[in-house]
């Protein structure tokens, strides 16, 4: 689950012509625009106790919201977890030594020349089609040039007018604490190109240093429609792209490693202008609650900016998220475009797909997020249930493998999503290091259901599959933990716990009959908690009446 | 290059188009011992050719090719590798200072190897086809063991830490490099006289240029400082010195052989390409190197067939050993603007492929007035990138500065010449 570090709902309210559902204040999630830049479905859900508006907003602020409507566009950057580089044979591990995992080809040495890794092409062709776009059969690679010490040539081989994939979109759902929801946001283009070096910088600043470990490593950029219009819906958008490339295993996704990385374009224009506003670019976000925060920050920079009939004083430039003071900041100015002087890379042939290879790549896919989520929907979860249980692969898997053993799917649900869920946080394991398997998980429940142990045996016998594994039959043989529904047992049982203690009995006689859980518990206690505590109940009840 | 200044051509005799002419122009410089060389280019004895050249231990049937003649002074037990070596090394040492074709030459290795070569020989070891051959490699080939220049100051002292795919199957195939030859900066000229480091003088008239870019490699193959070398062609680069130098300059197709390890200066365009004192000469040498390379991407995937099997022996002209070839003339080089010397030259080129066999037919190539364009903007814009890399701080020469900007454009001032910046 993503866990946002929301420090609220913020609200968006955009004008509809008429908007019968708009309302100022808290609680309802900002509706369409009038604008068919995406198509979105909003779900209504009054939420009258989420907390709202940050620390960095007040209240004659919100009132200008309403007049504004957001702008955002994401540039993601994935890294490509592929075994080699892209155009040499070096292996790339995060962390090596600098200058360890290089060769004259990602050095850039003269006579050196590039390689495709062709399976470069096949991670890029299949988030092509995870994102439902068009797949380019003839794509050529290009070179962008710029000076730079971590470029190594002087230039990257990158895509520039032939991409291998346009035209697609992400559908995604908002989690439920914000309000839920589903979204669709357009993809413009996915291509392919090579990360360059690193530079690190001496702490007096005196000289920097080139690590070219990095050089050469795949990256697939993919660049979205401005569609979002939300910190939040822009965070949740990072977030799907992270979980679709660790469906697909095409990347590992951490924005720690910068194995993903997010640029995003934010501006604003007022409601009902059909031209964009200035757009302003923002680096250095490290997570997706990073993302949500500065595209916040930034927007109610640019909306006060407007307000005061400063709109001019937001200029086409790049911005920096500064995690420390909560802000952006100017890094430089854009002045325009950058001339790359793109032209074909000469040393690479044009990349040629067959729809047979294409077909190929479409039937190794696998289940996708979105799909999952829909098949989850269907079968009765809620949506908390459905994005918990989906966002995580590992978790979902494990989740399915358990269905196909038989588990009921709501009690897998529940199992997972509370007594596992909060082993998994306490020992910070994942759910592919506990011990207990989606085959004992099964079995546990169906043990529950048929009634073979209690509920209560189960979660005690849970706790020891999970830390150490074992098999759910074996551990009720040998602890003899099977479920006591004997009635006679259970009466005999009873009449011991009631003749040890008399004067509960007295008490309970002359009215308090609330006693009749302490009875029942200390019957447990004497099974050993194996009683079913239905037969017990029925039981006790009568013994206790009919003394009367 | 294609030279957009004209020279004044060394018209070499009436140059029999038939190789059996060897003009030496440079016998008055060398002592007796050297003459064992020119015993290897005596005419043959009247025989038949036999099977292909790899297998021929006479090279009689060949009596042009240097590298057969070692081939059989080295199985005959004639001379050792050592012997020929040295003998070359040693004209290098007279002849170098004036004519400057080579930047650098490794004397010590080329005897190391010949000492390889001859103890192969002593263990009756399969030879390859380049045994005992010397060859001269152009400066913006990269080879481990020298430095490659490329002919510029930003990469004075530069050593890769491989070897061009090139040198390493000519290395595999028997031959020796013996050094490094000069060339016009980056390969942008056609002259030589754009090398940073020296001038090279033409063999035949040392007030005048060999050619370029290649001019080292041309005149070394020239003054017979090696047996064959490797040059680069891009826009005439092996054609244009090798005609200057009176050798054999012979252009592949972009694509049959590795550009691994060359230097880059306009990608689609170049190619290495050889010299040799005989087409025999450059054809083995060619086959020696050429073939897909999966370090090259742009490498032809195209078989190499053995066509040094079917070179002929010049005694055969009767035989018409091209019959069946169709050559076509392009109808535009021959027309209005082109000196009137070249047209005959090419004219007379086309009687010699006729005697041979071929059927020789004019043909137009409306597109060819836009080659010089299209080259041009090609040319300069990969030129200009692929030199983007020479900034000083991986590599080569650095000027240091405070400002990165200046950093560049310090390393770049200073050790670039005027025609790459």
């Amino acid at each position: 689950m993503v866990s946002l570090l929301t420090r609220g709902f913020q609200i968006r309210p955009l004008f509809l012509h008429s908007s019968p559902s708009f309302t100022k204040r808290y609680g309802i999630l900002h509706c369409t625009t009038k604008s068919s830049e995406s198509q979105m479905v909003t779900q209504e859900k009054p939420r009258p106790h989420t907390k709202v508006l940050t620390q960095n907003r007040n209240e004659p602020l919100d009132k200008l919201w309403k007049n504004y409507e957001p702008i955002i566009g994401i540039e993601t950057h994935v890294q490509l977890s592929t075994m080699t580089k892209a155009f040499c044979g070096c292996p790339y591990n995060y962390g090596s030594q600098p200058n360890t995992n290089i060769c004259p080809v990602c050095m850039g040495l003269p006579g050196s020349l590039p390689v495709l890794n062709s399976k470069v092409i096949e991670f890029a062709v299949k988030l092509g089609l995870a994102l439902n776009c068009k797949i380019s059969l003839n794509s050529k690679f290009d070179r962008k040039q710029y000076f730079y010490p971590d470029l190594p040539k002087g230039y990257q081989i990158s895509q520039f007018d032939i991409p291998i994939a346009t035209g697609g979109h992400v559908d995604l759902d908002l989690p439920v604490e914000v309000g839920g929801g589903h979204r669709r946001f357009g993809i413009t283009r996915v291509h392919m190109e090579e990360d360059a070096g690193k530079l690190l910088h001496s702490d007096n600043g005196t000289h920097s240093r080139v690590d070219l470990n990095r050089a050469g490593v795949p990256l697939l950029e993919i660049v979205s429609e401005p569609d979002m219009r939300s910190g939040i819906e822009a965070a949740e958008y990072g977030a799907e792209l992270q979980r679709l490339v660790r469906y697909l295993g095409v990347s590992n996704g951490n924005m720690q490693e910068g194995s993903l990385r997010c640029d995003v374009n934010v501006s604003v224009r007022p409601v009902g202008q059909s031209n964009f506003g200035t757009k302003v670019e923002i680096k250095n976000l490290n997570s997706f609650s990073a993302i949500n925060r500065a595209i916040d920050y930034e927007l109610s920079r640019q909306v006060h900016l407007h307000s005061q009939g400063q709109a001019d004083s937001i200029v086409q430039e790049t911005r920096l998220w500064e995690e420390g003071t909560q802000k952006t900041v100017t890094m430089r100015k854009k002045e325009g475009l950058s001339d790359y002087r793109y032209f074909p890379e000469p040393d690479l042939p044009e990349v040629v797909l067959t729809e047979d290879y294409i077909d190929n790549v479409r039937d190794s896919l696998p289940e996708l997020p979105e799909m999952k989520r829909r098949r989850y929907e269907k079968m009765g979860l809620s949506m908390q249930d459905v994005l918990f249980l989906a966002n995580d692969v590992t978790v979902a898997e494990f989740f399915d493998a358990s269905l196909a053993k038989g588990a009921d799917v709501k009690l897998a649900a529940n199992w997972i999503m509370g007594d596992i869920a909060a082993y998994m946080k306490n020992e910070k394991v994942l759910i592919t290091e506990i011990k207990l398997t989606p085959d004992e998980l099964a079995e546990l429940i169906a043990s529950i259901k048929s009634g073979t142990i209690s509920g209560k045996i189960g979660k005690e016998i849970l706790f020891e599959l999970i830390a150490k594994g074992g098999k759910v039959k074996e551990l009720i043989k040998d602890k003899n933990l099977i479920q006591i529904v004997d009635s006679a047992e259970i009466e005999q049982m009873i009449d011991k716990v009631l003749s040890e203690n008399p004067k509960q009995v007295e008490q309970y006689r002359r009215g308090k009959t609330k006693l009749q859980g302490f009875f029942a518990g200390q019957v447990m206690k004497e099974s050993k908690g194996k009683a079913n505590p239905g037969v017990l109940n029925k039981i006790l009840e009568q013994k206790l009446n009919a003394k009367d | 290059m294609i030279s957009t200044v004209q020279h004044q051509r060394v018209l070499l005799l009436q140059r029999h188009p038939c190789f059996l002419f060897h003009p030496n122009p440079l016998s008055h410089l060398f002592p007796k011992s050297l003459h064992t060389s020119e015993t290897l280019t005596q005419p043959p004895h009247e025989r038949p050719p036999s099977s292909p050249s790899s297998t021929i231990v006479s090279s009689s049937s060949l009596p042009t090719s240097q590298i057969l003649s070692i081939r059989h002074s080295l199985i005959s037990r004639q001379l050792s590798a050592v012997e020929i070596a040295e003998s070359y090394l040693t004209r290098i040492r007279l002849t170098n200072p004036r004519i400057r074709s080579f930047l650098h030459v490794s004397e010590e290795s080329v005897l190391k190897e010949a000492e390889e070569t001859d103890r192969k020989i002593q263990r009756n070891e399969e030879l390859g086809p380049l045994a005992g051959v010397l060859i001269g490699v152009k400066d913006n080939i990269c080879t481990v063991d020298m430095p490659s220049t490329a002919g510029s100051r930003i990469l004075e002292g530069y050593r890769p830490p491989f070897d061009a795919t090139a040198v390493r199957r000519a290395r595999k195939c028997g031959g020796i490099v013996v050094g490094k030859t000069n060339l016009d900066e980056f390969g942008m000229g056609s002259t030589t006289e754009g090398s940073a480091f020296q001038v090279t003088a033409n063999p035949w008239d040392e007030s005048r240029v060999p050619g370029g870019s290649s001019g080292g490699s041309a005149a070394a193959v020239s003054a017979r400082q090696c047996v064959v070398s490797l040059g680069t062609d891009t826009g005439g680069s092996v054609r244009q010195p090798a005609s200057f130098c009176g050798v054999v300059g012979l252009k592949p197709t972009h694509g049959r052989v590795s550009r691994y390890g060359l230097v880059a200066y306009a990608s689609s365009l170049d190619v290495i390409g050889c010299f040799g004192s005989s087409v025999a000469d450059a054809g083995i040498l060619l086959h020696a190197i050429s073939g897909h390379d999966r370090l090259d991407a742009t490498s032809s995937k195209q078989e190499v067939s053995d066509f040094t099997s079917q070179f002929t022996s010049t005694n055969f002209f009767e035989s018409k050993p091209l019959k069946g070839l169709k050559v076509g003339v392009i109808r535009e080089t021959l027309e209005d603007g082109v000196d009137r010397t070249v047209v005959s030259s090419i004219r007379a080129a086309v009687s010699h492929l006729e005697e041979l066999g071929c059927s020789v037919a004019e043909v137009s190539l409306p597109s060819f007035s836009l080659g010089l364009p299209a080259y041009y903007i090609l040319a300069s814009s990969e030129s200009s990138s692929n030199l983007s890399r020479y900034d000083g701080i991986r590599y080569g020469n650095r000027v240091a500065a405070d400002e990165l900007g200046f950093l560049y454009g310090d390393s770049r001032a200073t050790d670039l010449a005027m025609r790459s910046k």
